[in-house]
This record gives C-alpha cells, structure tokens and sequence, in this order.
C-alpha cells in the first residue's frame, strides 16, 4: 500500500469516523450539560428571541467601532484568512470534486491560479496572525497549546495544498499524500479542540442572542 | 554504408544489406538519442557505435502472462529500423514466436545460454507465481520460478516487460491466489530494467535496446528502476489537457460539453498525475494517439498494484466512503460517550451544590 493509497482508504476512512464520534460527542455533553434555572419571566416571546439569536449571529462579525482602533489588524488578518479558507475549500476545483463524491452537489470551480493566489495571501495572514499571538503580551498569556495546534493544524493543509497545485518538489502523488493526509489531521482534532468553533461560533452566539433576547437586551 | 569485410555481423552491414543507409542510421540515433535525454552530440557517437555492434543474444521467457506485451512489441508498427533492431538481437528463445517445440525448445534455450554465458540479456514478460512452489505456472514441466533462478543467474542484464514482470501486475491483484511477484522481488543480483505498462510503450524496449547496444551499458534508471528518460515524468505533466487542469476546465461525464471541448478528465478518474509513463510524449501506434487524446482517462497501467489502487473512474482527489454502518456506530459511541461526560459533570456539580460552604458550618 502506498502512502497516497492508505491517506485515501483507511486514514481517510478512520479520520471521518473520529470526527463523527467526536462531534456526537461534542455535542451531546453540551446539551446534556446543566443549565442555570431561569426565574426571571421572559421580556421576549420565542419569535422575537430567535430573530434576536439570528441577529447576533450576523452583529458578531464586525466588532463594535470603540475597538477598531486596537483590534482592526487582528480583525482584518483573521477575516482574511477565513474568507481565503472559505474560497480554497468551496472553489477549488478537487476539493469541489470531494464534496460532490459525497454529497451530490456540485458547482463551478475557480482557476487554479486564483486558488494559489488566495492560497498565498491565506498562509501570508495566518503567519501573521501567529507572530502578532505570539508578541501580544495578553494573547500570549491567553494562549495554550490547543490554539497552536490548531493553527499549525489548518497551516499545514493550506501549505501542502499550495506545495501540490505548483507541483514543486517531491511529486504529485507524495504531495497529494500528504496534504490528504494533513486534512485528516485537522479534521481528526476538529471536535477535540478549539478548531469546533467551525460550527460552534454559530450556535454560540445564537444562544447568546436569544439569551440577550430573553432579557430585553440589545442583540 | 562503408561496412569492412571483416564487420559483415555489425549492424552496420545487416542493415546495409537491407538498403539503409548511414544517414537513416544517424536519423535514428538522433531520435533515440532525443527520446532518451542524451545531449544531441551524442547521436553521431551513438550511430557509430551501433553500425560496429555485434549481435547480442537475448532469452526472453514468457511466464504468467496474457502475451500481450509480445503483441504490442511486434504489432507496434509498419517495418520501421525499430524492427530492424530487433531483427539484429539474437533472439534465441522466445516460446511464442519460436518454430521449435518441446524438447527442441529447450535444447535450444540450454545451448543459448551455454553459448552466450554472462552476457545475454534476459528479457521476461509475466509476472512469476510463488504460492506452492510455484505450480501455477509451468514450461516445459518447470516452473517459471525455477526457470528465471537458472536463466537469471547467467545473465547480463534482465528487461522485465510489461507491469506483471516488473511489479507483478494483475495476477498480483488482489487476492493473488498464485502468490504472483515481480522479477525484482527474487532476483537481487542482476542489474534489471522495469519496462512497465500494460502493455508497455514499444519505443522504450527499442530505446533501452539501443541504448545497451551503443554504449554497452543500461540507461540511468530511476527508484523503481524504470528508465529514468522514459518514466521521469507523469502522464499529467506531459498531458496536452493539462493547461485545462490548470484553467479548472473539466469533464464531468464522458458526454457531456467538457468532454467534447477536451477539457482535463481528472474528475472522471485520470490517473495520469501519479503515473510514469511515455504515452502522453511517445504515444501508440507511430505517434497516433494514447487513451487520454482518445478522450478516456489515464488507468495507470505502468504503477505497481494499479489494479487495487481504487477505481478507475474514481478521481484521486476522493476517498472512500466509510459506509452508513460505519459512520452510525461512530455516532453511537460519540452520542454514548458524550452523555457518560455530561452525566459526570452532573454529578460533580450536585456533589459541590451539597457541600456546605465555610461560613455555612456552624
């Protein structure tokens, strides 16, 4: 068995497995968790905390404008490699492939120069969001090894991603092998760490909403 | 030609007798010359070189094998100086294209190679069973096994022909029920030359061919030991459709406007990016065409178990699906071991609800 053969049979195979155990489990120790009781009598009624949740989900994604100033760097480099991540996934044309191998759906893919472009600027944003994390006295304190590890864990897949479109060294099948490889990795540690927040984010601060909500509080 | 009385056995002089000339000769050392990487100021030494050589006996062995790869060798062309040096090997023993039978066969084969001890080329094609001390493939009440131990021992250098005889091939598909191997895998002592493909290019035996006659010696190979010239690159890097790779133009069926266009047929499942082979450079039948050019994407044929590497119409860039089963038990045991860590966590929180705080005590 090569190794591009076992990153596609049984790495792949095993990686989807322990993502789906661990999302399950994820999930279900969240809502099984224990909730504060709730005495106070709804400001809100269901309607209007759900359309509160909704607009929290969307609010969350520009900070308030008495932050700018000290987070605009942050914020642009993380948007930016968020949306680079959103264009390599949903637009480059083997990863379409994937998602159509699975789900049925399908659509036109970009042109691999615009997703070695965007590939670039992506990893040029997380390595600089990395130094920042790394010079910023708070973040530092704040940081543990689940925030390295993930980041290493979505670099590398954007890295050997970008290493096989050029082809440059090793072949394509090794680098193919590896950068399969590498996404199992990410997914693997997907809903162990704080890379869950892939999903999370939404529900997150949905519930937020809807608890502001609840309480008559701006969303 | 000028060919001297006395080099009436040289290359030279055979081909002389046939009407082709010096300047045909250079012609096709330039060509072989070109198709193996040789700087262009080589084919001059490379003629001169083929015009003096001697005939050189080769033993070419068939064993678990469908006789394609003879097929394709001898069926490759119209007459062509390709055939012509074929015609100039000495070749002794071949089973399939042979007048004698039987014992004649095999005498024949025996005074082969006491005659040309050390220096005949052992050409095999089929790969060789092992499973049972090798009773699934027998010549002459031999087995192949037995066979190339005898026949390999004398031997310059061995051509393993075809992708049975290099790696084993399709008999060594799962799940192998004669224990099929390649050469490779039982003769460590011998220089070999894989020639894979099923069936492989033609114009790589004739170029490694010329090549040993010139200089006398085997081309440079690479880590599986295929001629470096012939298999350094992937069919996907040689690949007219590759600029479509690169653009993200593909077919998504073989009939729908992609496939008509002649967009890239990665998604249909080309295989062309991890396989080593000439046919996108070299192509089939006299330069016509090769499977992608006919508009069916790349199987590769020339990479060792390309049989269970997946399906053929399978893109590399899938995997394989774990199945419903699979992903329902993964969910179970995610959903089961969620609901044990919530039901902990409950209870260590009911355990710090009902202990008394400090102030509380009396």
């Amino acid at each position: 068995m090569t190794l591009l053969e076992f990153a596609r049979g049984p790495a792949w195979q095993a990686s989807v497995l322990i993502l789906i155990a661990g999302v399950a489990w994820r999930l279900v120790a969240m809502i099984l968790l224990r909730r504060r009781p709730q005495f106070a009598a709804p400001r809100h009624g269901l309607p209007q905390r759900i359309g509160g949740g909704a607009r929290t989900i969307l609010t969350r994604f520009m900070p308030r404008r008495a932050f700018w100033p000290r987070i605009a760097v942050s914020v642009v480099l993380s948007a930016t490699f968020h949306i680079g991540l959103g264009v390599i996934i949903f637009g480059g044309a083997p990863h379409i492939l994937v998602i159509r191998q699975f789900t049925g759906l399908s659509w036109p893919s970009l042109p691999k120069g615009v997703i070695v472009i965007v590939s670039g600027v992506t990893l040029a944003s997380m390595i600089a969001l990395l130094l920042r994390r790394l010079n910023h006295p708070v973040l530092r304190l704040l940081s543990t090894a689940d925030d390295y590890l993930s980041w290493l864990l979505v670099f590398l897949p954007v890295l050997t991603g970008m290493l096989l479109s050029g082809e440059t060294v090793g072949g394509y099948g090794n680098l193919l092998a590896l950068h399969i490889l590498s996404v199992e990795l990410m997914v693997i540690w997907l809903p162990f760490g704080k890379l869950m927040h892939a999903g999370l984010v939404f529900a997150g601060r949905g519930l937020m909403g809807m608890n502001f909500s609840r309480k008559g509080a701006a969303t | 030609m000028d060919v001297a009385p006395d080099d009436k056995e040289t290359l030279g002089a055979m081909l002389a007798t046939r009407g082709v000339g010096r300047r045909s000769l250079l012609k096709f050392a330039i060509a072989m010359a070109s198709s193996l990487a040789l700087p262009p100021g080589v084919a001059p030494l490379m003629a001169a070189n083929l015009a003096k050589a001697k005939r050189r006996s080769v033993i070419w062995l068939s064993f678990q094998e469908c006789t394609g790869c003879v097929e394709t060798l001898l069926r490759s062309s119209s007459p062509t100086i390709d055939q012509l040096i074929f015609d100039f090997i000495s070749l002794d023993y071949q089973e399939a294209l042979m007048a004698a039978a039987g014992a004649a066969a095999e005498k024949t084969l025996h005074d082969a190679i006491a005659a040309n001890k050390g220096e005949y080329l052992l050409a095999i094609d089929g790969s060789i069973p092992t499973k049972d001390g090798g009773v699934y493939s027998l010549t002459g009440g031999r087995s192949n096994l037995a066979m190339l131990k005898d026949v390999a021992a004398d031997a310059k250098a061995i051509l393993a022909i075809g992708t049975c005889a290099a790696f084993g091939g399709i008999p060594k598909a799962f799940p192998n029920p004669t224990g099929a191997v390649g050469v490779e895998d039982l003769v460590r002592d011998k220089p070999i030359v894989n020639i894979p493909g099923c069936p492989p290019v033609p114009e790589v035996l004739s170029g490694v061919l010329a090549y040993f006659i010139s200089f006398g010696k085997l081309p440079d190979l690479d880590d599986r030991k295929r001629p470096l010239a012939y298999f350094g690159a992937t069919i996907h890097d040689q690949c007219y459709r590759r600029a479509f790779y690169d653009q993200g133009k593909f077919a998504h069926a073989f009939d729908d406007e992609g496939a008509r266009q002649g967009w890239c047929l990665f998604e249909l499942g080309c295989k062309g990016p991890t396989t080593h082979n000439a046919c996108a450079s070299v192509k089939w039948n006299n330069g016509t065409s090769f499977p992608i050019q006919s508009g069916h994407g790349c199987i590769g044929c020339s990479q060792p178990d390309f049989w269970d590497a997946g399906g053929f119409y399978t893109s590399l860039a899938g995997g394989s699906a774990t199945g419903w089963r699979n992903a329902g038990i993964a969910a179970a045991v995610g959903i089961a071991g969620g609901a044990a860590a919530a039901l902990a966590a409950r209870s260590k929180a009911k355990d710090v609800d009902s202990t008394p705080a400090p102030e509380d005590k009396p």
